[in-house]
């Protein structure tokens, strides 16, 4: 009789503070008032600030003239455009120093990083040097010393260095042949876009014909053939309508050709070669992390090294490179604001610009985060996009 | 029937042989390793090249060409450009170096005063060699001393103001004093509010897990000059009238802000790593929440990840360059503020003073990453294969 008393009762749920449920209800509920509280005293105070400073708010100002120059314009720019227009070139130079930044680093950083597994030991010691230095210097430092160290200190242009193909270098950047093309070249664009459809259908039919048969074609060889053929055979037959503007030296300055400045040289090396010692690593990691078995098994299928590596090794590193290699694009992207330490006109800079001019620093923060954060977005997505595809298709 | 019997058993092992000649000795170490093959001896003659295009010019410049001491940039220019070198001189302008040094270490804080950060550097690495030797016993006591009564120390010795301590303004500091300052705070304000902030993002009340989950994307989706422009431009609108921050304590919220978000995730990472059985058998034990993180969940899911907690430090280490941006003279800073004093400008001074300030850095994030695979290797309880 008594057990079944006791089991009728009630649980003990001891007191009433201990309960999860509630502590967690009270604790949020604290949270939110202190953070609306902090919200408001924030508003409040900034509201004040600014009728105390006379800064107007609102995203007016974007339509007003902008008033200063930029050195690198991207698209059409004066000092007569809008603040808005000015926002627009800062945030294409810096899409344009990220991108080829991405494309420099991962060449470079994929070289060191297979260099860093080689079978030769002075490469391999050369590349972990580099990668060694690289890695433990800030990004900032390697900038300045690209800027000032070494492209500041180049003979004047009266003086320039000769390279090959016609290009120069000198203090004020680096000069090179641009390319101008004539009547009759948009055939040649053409002939490539028609090339690289073909190649893609070679490719498709050698994978089914192989599924089928077992028989293997030369898609490779095909391929290139192909997307080298067909561009060349299109110049030729449109009479060749590509000339160089060489660039030609005047009394006190280069002329002609294609001018690439020492900020946008400086930042682009400084970038590409710190985050390619990260990159470096992320692939020796990726590569090392397909264990021996795999490539053991692929030989003993009687695959040759070629294809062992093409077919078996590089297709599992991919899957786990990529994750750490986004994260080195989005970092890159986010170091090009660097650029505002050397000149050279990016988001930060311009936006830096806009903000000290107009005073309306709350708005132009606000357009910066954003800026950056849909960058970042677009990067980590385009790169979840190839991880999806090369993620393990479990059955 | 004959007493044949084939069985045998050998009754002493064979003796070692040696390894075939072809396989030991230098010869086949290079054989190996150097002339494998024809691609081979190419990538070996292409790293030949490389390293005696590049060592023999490196060494010319910093050892052998460079100028040591000297009163003014004569020294380290060619006739032509004003100096006593001849023509065509390239070197190492370490008399640049050597002639601001105390600048590069202190910035501008005043000459008789430096005796207090040369103190607090002393009590630091009193303090920090003993914590990071594993041997050394009373290591809560040594992290209470380091982390706690350290930096109070440090800061009435360094800002002074009492004691009869001359008051030295923080605009005054700079150089390694500004960037191991910034970044000893940065570290020790990060990694609690980065623990914090992944426990948060763990958490299952939906509030708190959304604020946490939206600031570390925000921060960690933007660049530090923008969290920097942040804190220099936007805090003195947040506050009152009248309210105002001295710059440098802007920067420190700044970079341990950011440096939180990324702490955050590192930790985040470790917490997920811990199966699931060791929070049940915790709750089962009847620990609380603190009780349970503290005791059972952190300590394994920190050592997890120490190499990535490192690489944050190491990360932030180097991002402290950055407040140079917000005009504070950190080591790079000052390093970049002297290449104006006409003093001293010459083609080589830049390229020195630059190179002497990588070395520095290079030498503490080398340093921290080498601490933190001994670490790993010494904490490594065979969990991994």
């Amino acid at each position: 009789m008594a057990s079944q008393e006791i089991l009728r009762e009630e649980p003990s749920r001891g007191s009433f503070v201990n309960d999860p449920r509630i502590r967690g209800l009270f604790f949020q509920t604290l949270v939110v008032i202190l953070l609306f509280g902090s919200i408001w005293w924030i508003v409040h105070n900034v509201i004040e600030n600014l009728q105390r400073l006379h800064i107007a708010s609102g995203f007016g100002f974007l339509k007003s003239r902008a008033g200063f120059d930029i050195s690198d314009t991207p698209i059409a720019y004066t000092s007569d455009s809008s603040y808005f227009r000015a926002l627009v070139v800062g945030l294409l130079n810096t899409i344009i120093v990220a991108v080829a930044g991405i494309v420099l680093a991962t060449i470079v950083g994929f070289t060191i990083g297979i260099g860093r597994l080689s079978q030769n030991w002075l490469i391999r010691k050369i590349c972990a040097v580099y990668v060694e230095i690289f890695r433990n210097i800030p990004p900032l430092l390697v900038i300045f010393f690209w800027y000032s160290g070494v492209l500041a200190v180049l003979p004047p242009p009266r003086e320039s260095i000769h390279l090959p193909f016609g290009s120069f270098l000198n203090q004020r950047g680096f000069y090179f042949p641009r390319a101008v093309w004539g009547d009759g070249s948009w055939l040649i664009g053409v002939a490539l876009l028609l090339a690289i459809a073909m190649a893609w259908f070679v490719v498709h039919r050698a994978r089914q014909r192989q599924k089928a048969t077992g028989q293997q074609f030369p898609v490779f060889w095909t391929s290139v053939a192909l997307i080298v053929g067909l561009p060349v055979l299109a110049f030729l037959l449109g009479g060749m309508p590509l000339t160089f503007d060489f660039p030609k030296q005047s009394t006190f300055n280069l002329t002609g050709g294609f001018w690439v400045k020492p900020e946008f040289l400086s930042l682009l090396l400084a970038l590409s070669f710190y985050t390619a010692a990260f990159i470096a690593e992320i692939v020796r990691a990726g590569i090392r992390g397909v264990s021996k078995g795999q490539s053991e098994a692929a030989g003993a299928l009687g695959l040759r090294s070629g294809p062992i590596l093409r077919l078996v090794v590089i297709p599992q590193a991919m899957r786990i490179v990529i994750p750490p290699l986004t994260s080195q694009y989005l970092n890159l992207t986010k170091n090009s604001s660097l650029a505002i330490a050397i000149g050279y006109p990016d988001l930060t800079a311009t936006a830096g610009t806009v903000l000290n001019q107009t005073g309306q620093a709350v708005e132009g923060v606000f357009i910066m985060m954003i800026a950056y954060l849909v960058l970042s977005l677009v990067t980590s997505a385009v790169m979840n996009v190839v991880n999806a595809r090369m993620a393990l298709v479990e059955r | 029937m004959q007493e044949h019997d084939m069985s045998w058993v050998r009754t002493e092992m064979a003796l070692a042989q040696p390894a075939p000649a072809a396989e030991r000795g230098a010869y086949a170490w290079v054989r190996k390793n150097l002339i494998g093959s024809v691609g081979d001896i190419i990538l070996t003659v292409l790293g030949i090249a490389i390293v005696l295009w590049v060592v023999p010019q490196v060494i010319n410049w910093a050892f052998i060409n460079a100028v040591w001491t000297g009163p003014d940039r004569a020294v380290c220019a060619t006739a032509a450009q004003g100096g006593i070198q001849p023509e065509g001189w390239t070197g190492a302008c370490w008399a640049f170096v050597n002639a601001k040094f105390g600048q590069f270490m202190f910035g501008r804080y005043p000459i008789e005063e430096r005796w207090r950060p040369i103190l607090v550097a002393i009590l630091f690495v009193a303090l920090l060699v003993p914590m990071l030797i594993p041997r050394v016993p009373r290591k809560g006591l040594n992290a209470i001393l380091l982390f706690v009564a350290l930096p109070i120390v440090a800061f009435f010795l360094l800002v002074g103001g009492i004691f009869g301590l001359p008051l030295v303004e923080t605009p005054l500091w700079g150089g390694l004093l500004v960037t191991l300052s910034l970044s000893f705070v940065g570290i020790a304000v990060s990694l609690p509010l980065g623990i914090v902030l992944a426990l948060g993002r763990r958490s299952k009340m939906p509030i708190i897990k959304m604020l946490c989950v939206i600031f570390i994307e925000a921060v960690r989706g933007i660049p530090l000059i923008t969290v920097l422009f942040f804190a220099s431009v936007m805090l003195p609108l947040f506050l009152p009238e009248g309210v105002s921050f001295d710059k440098y304590l802007r920067a420190l919220i700044g970079v341990s802000l950011f440096a939180a978000a990324y702490m955050a995730e590192v930790v985040r990472g470790g917490l997920q790593a811990i199966p699931k059985g060791q929070y049940e058998g915790a709750d089962s034990l009847g620990l609380g929440y603190w009780q349970k993180m503290s005791l059972i969940v952190l300590p394994q899911a920190l050592k997890l990840v120490i190499p990535g907690i490192v690489n944050t430090f190491i990360g932030m280490f180097k991002d402290t360059t950055l407040v140079l941006i917000i005009s504070m003279f950190d080591l790079l800073g000052v390093v970049k503020q002297n290449f104006a004093d006409p003093n001293w400008a010459s083609p080589q001074t830049p390229k020195s003073g630059l190179i002497f300030a990588a070395f520095i850095f290079w030498l503490f994030c080398f340093g921290m990453s080498r601490y933190s695979m001994y670490t790993e290797r010494r904490l490594d309880t065979g969990y991994k294969r």
